[in-house]
């Protein structure tokens, strides 16, 4: 209900807005290839996908950049997974600026956070997964987002209505847990369930070459609990989404060449409270080639006080990463990783690379590997999904 | 009073150096005079236009708007805002430049609403993969080179200094640069770059200076021209405004999110 006073609110503020004062539109159209190297692990998963997507933003500013409208419609359509076809509002929201304060009300999105591997701090935006297993890409959530901009830092404070589920691949799907999600179940630990309203604050400064964020979420879990259980004869697995009290930090150190990150957890009301962090480095050379490239060196920790029972994948893992930027006019990129479970020697590796073809197009290659995949850890679903994905994008 | 002597004695001292400069004093005192005529501009904004060219004449262009923010005691605040290629459209970068010591950079990835603190040691680096380095397009202050004035030389219609400086960072891409500055406004008409082995490497050469609040000097283009490459980057400024009334606020985490 209150998400959509917000939406209101948003459109009135809007419509105040002079027509003759034009906006401006941009964003891209793709179309992606997923190809699985191997057969699924259940004969009902699908082979190679075919998907396109596009994003288009609207951008209008009046009052010199004071006032601003943005509208970010986002969609995807899957050949064949029918889960993975979706359309989202990514962003809608009207924002004011002032000498000491800021305030955004709609649909937006918000990163907090500083590590590579995962985003633990990470937690306003729900997971839009189909899109990505990385989770860096997020469903839009509506918001009033309040910036108070002091001496001592910078204080936002947010007021979270309308809860977005997490998005999972159907049961034909590939890249799901080995019982398939069943979304249309969706529970909730509290009796106010999704019309729970969530809250959260972030403190944030700069101490000379020292960032440094703290912050606190109090509603619903963004990432769920499963809960086994029999529809139509065949095991699922029920999302729980409880509501927890989040405390973290996020901190980063650019000492020269260094990059020192650190992200910190302790969440209640999931299971026991328990704690998790990533912390790490990135150390780049730069100019290792005649041609000007850089190269950065990424290595970090990813721990969960729960071991075990984590309900991610990374209780005690390791993730080391090599960037490479070449540069270059076409803007060439290469990201190439690996996460090893220290426990049980799973191990995920990946490569990310990019680059613009003439001035309005771009491709992407994605891959995938999951090797030595123990039955126990949280990855088995994946274990046969090992997959090469190449996007071609056109930019407008 | 024991010590007026020896400050009458350094000031005599001080005083006869005056009529006999050593090449590293003038060159010192010229960068000095750049520095303090481009003085008290307080804030400015421009679109710019990147044309880069291959040897094989191949081009690809970039749109960026900048704004500036004079620090008094320190180096400027800069924002820079891209708008193509359209795939980094979005893409906004903040710099905090500092007299001494390094530089504070933040870069804000609009995908993924992130910003990220980056480290300001990539001076050499090329900048947008032009044929500018981050340390040409950065804010020049006089404390982060050693100077020497070589010679007059005609340039164009006037005459020039001819002076050398050395850059203090160890980071830096060059060994030297050589650049002529115009006697009369004390604007730079040309620089010569030598890598870090001291061979040539790249020219800029500054076009179609205007004049704008009856005392700041802008080049409406700057031309690069790499030797080694034969790669060139030419920079078109266009709509140049001063006062804008900008405060540290406009240079801040919360307007590189915003910045459009």
């Amino acid at each position: 209900m209150l998400a959509r006073l917000f939406l209101l609110f948003t459109l009135v503020g809007v419509s105040s807005i002079s027509l003759a004062d034009q906006g401006e539109w941009s964003g891209y159209v793709a179309a992606e290839w997923r190809g699985f190297t191997g057969s699924p692990l259940d004969s009902e998963q699908q082979g190679d996908t075919t998907s396109v997507s596009a994003q288009a933003e609207y951008y209008r500013e009046w009052e010199n950049g004071k006032q601003s409208f943005r509208f970010t419609p986002f969609i995807r359509i899957d050949g064949r997974d029918t889960q993975r076809s979706h359309f989202d509002v990514r962003e809608l929201n009207w924002t004011t600026v002032h000498q000491d304060w800021e305030l955004t009300v709609g649909v937006g999105k918000v990163f907090w956070g500083v590590t590579e591997s995962q985003h633990l701090v990470d937690i306003i935006n729900q997971t839009d997964l189909v899109e990505s297993i990385d989770g860096e890409e997020k469903l839009g959530q509506s918001m009033l987002k309040l910036s108070l901009v002091r001496d001592w830092g910078d204080i936002d404070i947010f007021i979270l209505p309308g809860f977005r589920e997490r998005t999972y691949p159907s049961r034909t799907g590939r890249l799901r847990t080995s019982a398939a999600v069943a979304v249309n179940h969706a529970e909730y630990g509290s009796s106010s369930g999704r019309d729970n309203i969530d809250a959260a604050v972030r403190w944030s400064q700069s101490f000379g070459d020292w960032d440094i964020g703290v912050s606190h979420f109090s509603g619903t879990s963004r990432e769920p609990r499963f809960r086994f259980a029999v529809d139509h004869g065949r095991t699922v697995l029920i999302p729980v989404y409880d509501t927890i009290d989040q405390t973290a930090l996020d901190l980063q150190a650019t000492k020269d060449d260094w990059l020192w990150k650190l992200e910190l957890i302790s969440r209640s009301g999931f299971g026991d409270r328990y704690t998790a962090a990533t912390g790490g480095f990135e150390y780049t050379l730069y100019g290792v080639t005649d041609g000007g490239a850089d190269l950065g060196l990424i290595a970090e920790y990813l721990y969960d006080s729960r071991d075990s029972l984590a309900t991610t994948a990374f209780a005690n893992d390791v993730f080391l990463g090599a960037r490479l930027a070449l540069n270059d006019e076409a803007s060439s990129e290469l990201l190439a990783g690996i996460i090893v479970d220290i426990d049980d020697s799973s191990r995920i590796a990946s490569i990310e690379a990019s680059r613009r073809l003439g001035d309005d197009w771009k491709i992407n290659l994605e891959a995938r590997f999951f090797s030595n995949i123990d039955k126990q850890n949280f990855l088995s679903g994946f274990s046969k999904d090992d997959f090469v994905q190449l996007e071609l994008a056109w930019y407008f | 009073m024991m010590l007026v002597k020896p400050l009458l004695l350094v000031g005599l001292i001080y005083s006869t150096t005056i009529f006999a400069l050593s090449p590293e004093e003038k060159g010192l005192e010229i960068a000095t005079e750049v520095d303090k005529r481009d003085t008290g501009f307080a804030d400015s904004k421009a679109d710019l236009v990147m044309l880069l060219k291959n040897r094989h004449g191949e081009e690809s262009t970039r749109y960026i708007r900048l704004r500036t923010l004079e620090v008094k005691g320190d180096g400027d605040k800069s924002m820079s805002i891209f708008d193509r290629p359209r795939d980094v459209k979005g893409t906004a970068f903040l710099s905090f430049t500092h007299k001494v010591g390094s530089d504070d950079q933040w870069l804000y990835l609009p995908a993924l609403k992130r910003v990220k603190r980056i480290s300001s040691r990539n001076k050499s680096g090329s900048f947008m993969g032009s044929e500018f380095a981050y340390e040409d397009i950065s804010s020049q202050e006089v404390e982060k080179y050693k100077y020497k004035y070589i010679k007059d030389d005609a340039c164009g219609d006037s005459t020039c200094f001819v002076i050398e400086r050395y850059p203090v960072d160890e980071l830096s891409g060059y060994t030297r640069q050589v650049a002529w500055v115009d006697q009369k406004e004390y604007r730079p008409y040309k620089i010569v770059y030598y890598d870090r082995k001291n061979a040539l490497l790249k020219t800029l050469t500054y076009k179609g200076y205007q004049q704008y609040l009856g005392k700041y000097w802008r080049a409406d283009e700057m031309f690069m021209e790499n030797h080694q490459t034969g790669k060139t980057t030419l920079l078109s400024w266009k709509n140049y405004k001063f006062g804008n009334g900008y405060t540290n606020r406009d240079f801040d985490r919360n307007s590189l999110k915003r910045a459009r």
